[in-house]
C-alpha cells in the first residue's frame, strides 16, 4: 500500500547521528586533534584555505575533521563560514620580493643572486612507501644550514625586467573588482581572473594547465621562480593612517616566463603568467600561472581554439563548491519533472514510431 | 538581532541583504530580465536552492510565515532541510498551509491553492538562462536578450513539432514575460505554468550558483511560448488522485510493488491532505 | 531612384598592413556586382565591411532602408543591423556549414528567419519553408533531415534558400561555388543566376573565378594589394582589360 512521504524530519535527524558516528569511527581509537590535522596534514590545510579563501589554519583543520578529509567538502564548509565574517578593511598588496624565503628554484638561470635554495620538497625523494611512519617513532632532525640564505632575493622576473626583456606587470590605480562580492561578468580583466583562478579547484586548474602542455593552446612556458616562505601582511587602519603588520602567512609564487615573439604594436619579449596560494601549494601555483597566461591569448593576439584559453568556459567551471553542489544536487528528488517526461515518453509511444507522428 | 550560535537573523548580514534587496528591486521593475548579484557561498550546496534561499533570506521579517515545499511537497527532504534552516537563523513560524504563508520558497512546482495578493513566491532556480542551450556564452546571451532576439527559442519548438508531431518539452517551459523579456520558469512542469500569468502574488526567482535574480510582479503576463496552430497545452491524467479523487492537480506516479502496480497521487501534499480533511469532515 | 547601396572611402587596416583601401561604388537594385582578385587581395576584407560583419577603419557603408532611405549602417545601431541581417539582406557564406545550424532540420533552418522576424504559425512557416526547398531544387521529403546528411551541393542551396525565404534585397556571397565539384558548380550556378533574375536580387559576389564573375556578375571590380585597380561591366573589364593585373588575370585564365 501507499507510503505517504512523510517522516522526513525524523529520518534526517537520524542520518545526521549517524553521519556523526561514522565520522567518529572506532571509539577506541583516540580522537584527531585540530593540532593534529594543522601539524601533520599541513598540505590539506593549506589547499583547504587556498580555495576557501580564508587564512586560518584552526578553521581550515575543523573543517577537514568535520569533512572527514573529504577537502572539497571541507573547503565548502570554509567558504559557508566565511559569508558570516564582516570586512572591517583590506590589506596592502603583500611584497613577495621581501619573502622571508624557505624555498626558492629557478629552471631559468643555474644560478642567480640568493642561489637556489630547496627547502622542503618531495621533488627528489623516492616515491617509495615508508613503512617507518606506520610505527611511533620520531625523524631525525634537520641539520641547519651552515649559512643563513641570502638576505636579497631578487625575483628572476625582477632581473629580467630590467633589461626589459619581460613584460613590465601593468600598473593601475583602480580598485580591482571582487568576486566574493560582485557577480563575475564577461569579459573578466585579469584581475578578476586572478581571483577565480586562486579559489579554483586544484585538480581542475592542473588538468587544463596540462592540456596547454599537450598542444590545447600552447604557451611556451619556463618556471622562472617559484619561491616559497612568509610575508608580512599589513592593513592601514583609519584610525592610524598608516601601515602596521597584522600576520605573517606562508605563501607559494609562481611565476612563469612564456616566449612571445612580438606583434605590430609589440616588440618581442617574455611574457608572464602568475599563480599564488596559500601555504605550500606548489602544484597549484604552477598550474595557475600556466591557465593564467593561456588565458591571456585574446589579449596577446594568439590564436584561440582551446578550451584554457577561453574565460567563460575557466571561469565558470573552476569553482568546485559550485561544481559539485551543483553534480550532486541530481540526487535531490525530481518526480514532478520526470513525471512529466514520463507522461510524454508513454503518449509519443502510444502514437508509433516517431516519424508518423509528424505527418 | 541574534538567533541561533551567534549568526545574524536569517543567517546573512545586513549588508549582503541590503544588496540582495536591491537586485530584487530591480528586477520587479523590469519583469522578466535577470539581474547580475552577489550570490554568496551559503551552508547548503550550490544548487540545492541557495538562491530561493538568499532572496528569503533577503526579504523575510520576524512576522513572517514561511513555507518550505520541493516537488510540492512540504516535507521532503530538501524541504525540511531549508525550512529548518530558516527556523533556526530566523526564528520565524513555518507552515505547510499555503494560504496561511506569506512566504513560499518552492522548488519545482507551484502550489495548487490559488495564491493571493500579498503573498510572496520564491522559485529555486538551477539555471536562469532560457537561451543556454542553445548558446553557452554568457556574452551573446546577453545580447540577444537585449535585441530580443528570440526566433532561435521557436527553431527549437518547431523541430519539436517537426519530429514528434507536438512540443515536447514538459517542464521548465519558456515563457515570455510581459511581452518583453524571455524567461525560464524554473524547473516546474509546464503545467504550472498558466498559474504564472496575471498571478496576484510577487514571483521571485533565485539562482545562486549563476548569481541571478529576476523577479514577475503581481497581475504580470507570463506567456507560455507556442505556434497558433500548435497551441500551449498542459498535461492531463486520465485518473484522479488516488487519495483525494482531485482531477485538477498534478499526480505523481508511485510504483506500489514490482508487478506493474502504480497509483496516482496530488504532488501538491498540503493540498491533497486539506480535500481529505475537508472529506472526512463532511462525512 | 536611389543607390541600394552608396560606398565611399572604405578603408581596413589591420594594425599597419592594408586589408582594403579607398573603396567606392555604388549599387544599383536588381544589379550583381563582382569583386574579383587573386586571394590575398582584399575581396574577402572588403566584403565582410560592406555586410556590417567588420567595421572598416574609416569611410562609410551607407544602405537604402524601407524606413529612412540611405543610413551608414555602422551608424545605426546593433538592433537595426542585425534586423537588416536577417530580413533585407542574405549573406552566403563559402563553407555552408558557416550559414547553416547543423544540428536542426532543412526545415528549421530555412523557417528560422520567418521566426525571427515574428512567424508564429508552424503550418505556414513549414509550407513556406517547403516552397523554398522546391526553389532550390531540394527535394521536399528532406524537409526533417538534419542538413548533417546532405552532400555539398546540396548544403549550399540548403544555406541559399534559408537567406531568400524572407525575400532579402540584397546577397552578398562569398565564393559561392568554391569547393564544390564543376559538374555540382555548374548546376549551381544556373540556380543562381535564375534565382537573382526571377527574384530581382542585387548582389555582391566574392570569387577568384573568372568564369563564375562572368556568368552572374553585370560588372566586376578587380581588386589588387587592397586596392581596386579596374572596374567595369563584366564583358568590358573581360574582354578588354586595361590594367596590367587585370591582363594578367585574364590571361592567366583558358579562354573559352
Amino acid at each position: 500500500m501507499y507510503v505517504a512521504v512523510k517522516g522526513g524530519e525524523k529520518a534526517i535527524d537520524s542520518a545526521h547521528r549517524l553521519m556523526a558516528e561514522d565520522r567518529r569511527g572506532d571509539r577506541n581509537v583516540p580522537e584527531l586533534s585540530l593540532a593534529q590535522v594543522s601539524e601533520q596534514l599541513g598540505l590539506a590545510v593549506e589547499r583547504v584555505m587556498t580555495e576557501g579563501s580564508i587564512h586560518d589554519r584552526e578553521l581550515a583543520a575543523l573543517a577537514i575533521k568535520q569533512a572527514q578529509g573529504d577537502l572539497v567538502e571541507a573547503v565548502f564548509l570554509l567558504r559557508a563560514y566565511r559569508t558570516t565574517l564582516p570586512r572591517f578593511g583590506h590589506t596592502l598588496p603583500v611584497d613577495t620580493a621581501a619573502m622571508a624565503i624557505r624555498r626558492r628554484i629557478s629552471a631559468t638561470f643555474k644560478d642567480l643572486p640568493g642561489g637556489q635554495v630547496l627547502g622542503p620538497t618531495y621533488d627528489y625523494t623516492h616515491r617509495l612507501l615508508d613503512f617507518s611512519l606506520a610505527e611511533d617513532g620520531e625523524p631525525e632532525e634537520a641539520p641547519p644550514a651552515e649559512r643563513p640564505v641570502d638576505a636579497a632575493m631578487p625575483r628572476v622576473t625582477d632581473v629580467l625586467g630590467r633589461e626589459g626583456l619581460i613584460e613590465r606587470n601593468p600598473e593601475s590605480d583602480d580598485e580591482p573588482r571582487d568576486l566574493t562580492r560582485q557577480p563575475l561578468t564577461f569579459p573578466a580583466d585579469r584581475t578578476l581572473r586572478l581571483q577565480n583562478l586562486a579559489r579554483a579547484d586544484e585538480g581542475f586548474l592542473l588538468s587544463l594547465a596540462y592540456s596547454t602542455q599537450r598542444g590545447y593552446g600552447h604557451t611556451h612556458p619556463f618556471a622562472g621562480e617559484i619561491r616559497m616562505g612568509e610575508v608580512s601582511v599589513e592593513l592601514v587602519p583609519e584610525e592610524l593612517g598608516f601601515a602596521i603588520e597584522i600576520a605573517d602567512v606562508t605563501l607559494t609564487e609562481c611565476q612563469m616566463i612564456n616566449q612571445f615573439k612580438g606583434s605590430k604594436e609589440k616588440p618581442a619579449q617574455f611574457t608572464r603568467g602568475y599563480g599564488l596560494a596559500f601555504g605550500r601549494s606548489e602544484r597549484k601555483a604552477m598550474a595557475m600561472a600556466l591557465v593564467d597566461r593561456s588565458l591571456r591569448a585574446e589579449e596577446l593576439g594568439e590564436d584561440l581554439t582551446s578550451p584554457a584559453q577561453d574565460q567563460e568556459f575557466v571561469m565558470s567551471h573552476s569553482d568546485n563548491v559550485e561544481a559539485s553542489g551543483f553534480v550532486q544536487h541530481l540526487k535531490l528528488p525530481h518526480y514532478v519533472d520526470f513525471q512529466s517526461e514520463l507522461e510524454l515518453v508513454r503518449r509519443l509511444r502510444a502514437q508509433g514510431p516517431g516519424k508518423e507522428a509528424a505527418e | 538581532m541574534n538567533t541561533s550560535q551567534g549568526y545574524n537573523f536569517a543567517y546573512l548580514d545586513e549588508q549582503t541583504k541590503r544588496m540582495i534587496r536591491r537586485a530584487i528591486l530591480k528586477a520587479v521593475a523590469i519583469p522578466g530580465y535577470q539581474v547580475p548579484f552577489g550570490s554568496r557561498e551559503m551552508p547548503l550546496p550550490y544548487g540545492w536552492g541557495t538562491g530561493g534561499i538568499q532572496v528569503t533570506a533577503g526579504i523575510i521579517g520576524p512576522d513572517d510565515i514561511l513555507k518550505v515545499i520541493d516537488q510540492g511537497a512540504d516535507d521532503t527532504t530538501n524541504a525540511v532541510s531549508i525550512r529548518r534552516f530558516f527556523a533556526r537563523t530566523a526564528g520565524i513560524r513555518t507552515t505547510s498551509r499555503t494560504e496561511e504563508a506569506t512566504i513560499i520558497q518552492t522548488r519545482h512546482r507551484i502550489p495548487e491553492t490559488p495564491l493571493s495578493a500579498g503573498q510572496t513566491i520564491v522559485y529555486q532556480v538551477p539555471t536562469p538562462e532560457p537561451l543556454r542551450w542553445l548558446e553557452p556564452r554568457e556574452t551573446e546571451t546577453r545580447k540577444m536578450h537585449a535585441l530580443a532576439d528570440y526566433g532561435i527559442m521557436h527553431v527549437k519548438l518547431y523541430e519539436d513539432i517537426a519530429r514528434f508531431g507536438r512540443i515536447s518539452t514538459t517542464y521548465d517551459y519558456p515563457v515570455l514575460v510581459d511581452d518583453r523579456y524571455l524567461m525560464r520558469p524554473s524547473p516546474i512542469p509546464k503545467f504550472d505554468n498558466p498559474k504564472m500569468h496575471r498571478n496576484p502574488a510577487l514571483q521571485l526567482f533565485g539562482a545562486g550558483r549563476e548569481k541571478r535574480i529576476y523577479a514577475v510582479p503581481p497581475w504580470t503576463s507570463v506567456r507560455s511560448l507556442d505556434f497558433e496552430d500548435h497551441p500551449f497545452e498542459v498535461q492531463k491524467w486520465s485518473q484522479a488522485c488516488a487519495l483525494c479523487g482531485s482531477t485538477e492537480s498534478f499526480l505523481d506516479e508511485v510504483v506500489t510493488d514490482d508487478k506493474g502496480g502504480r497509483m496516482f497521487v496530488c504532488s501538491d501534499t498540503d493540498y491533497c491532505q486539506r480535500r481529505r480533511d475537508a472529506k472526512e469532515a463532511a462525512e | 531612384m536611389s543607390p541600394l547601396l552608396q560606398v565611399s572611402g572604405l578603408t581596413r587596416l589591420y594594425g599597419d598592413r592594408v586589408g582594403c583601401k579607398d573603396v567606392g561604388f555604388e549599387l544599383w537594385p536588381g544589379e550583381v556586382m563582382g569583386i574579383v582578385g587573386e586571394s590575398g587581395s582584399g575581396k574577402t576584407t572588403l566584403l565582410n565591411c560592406l555586410s556590417a560583419r567588420l567595421e572598416p577603419t574609416s569611410g562609410t557603408v551607407a544602405y537604402d532602408t524601407r524606413e529612412e532611405g540611405l543610413t551608414d549602417i555602422y551608424a545605426m545601431g546593433e538592433p537595426r543591423r542585425r534586423m537588416l541581417m536577417r530580413t533585407d539582406w542574405g549573406i552566403v557564406h563559402q563553407n555552408p556549414r558557416d550559414g547553416l545550424r547543423m544540428g536542426v532540420s532543412a526545415g528549421a533552418n530555412v523557417g528560422e528567419r520567418l521566426m525571427a522576424v515574428g512567424a508564429r504559425h508552424y503550418g505556414r512557416i513549414r509550407a513556406q519553408a517547403a516552397e523554398w526547398l522546391e526553389q532550390v531544387e531540394i527535394d521536399t521529403g528532406r524537409i526533417d533531415d538534419l542538413p548533417l546528411t546532405f552532400s555539398g551541393g546540396m548544403l549550399q542551396r540548403l544555406q541559399i534558400a534559408r537567406n531568400l525565404v524572407t525575400h532579402p534585397r540584397l546577397v552578398f556571397m562569398d565564393e559561392p561555388t568554391g569547393g564544390l565539384d564543376v559538374s555540382v558548380q555548374a548546376r549551381l550556378l544556373d540556380l543562381l543566376r535564375r534565382l537573382v533574375t526571377d527574384l530581382g536580387l542585387a548582389a555582391i559576389v566574392v570569387t577568384h573565378d573568372l568564369a563564375v564573375a562572368r556568368l552572374l556578375a553585370h560588372r566586376l571590380m578587380v581588386m589588387q594589394g587592397g586596392e581596386v585597380v579596374e572596374t567595369g561591366l563584366t564583358d568590358q573589364v573581360l574582354d578588354d582589360p586595361h590594367h596590367p593585373y587585370t591582363q594578367l588575370l585574364v590571361s592567366s585564365v583558358l579562354q573559352p
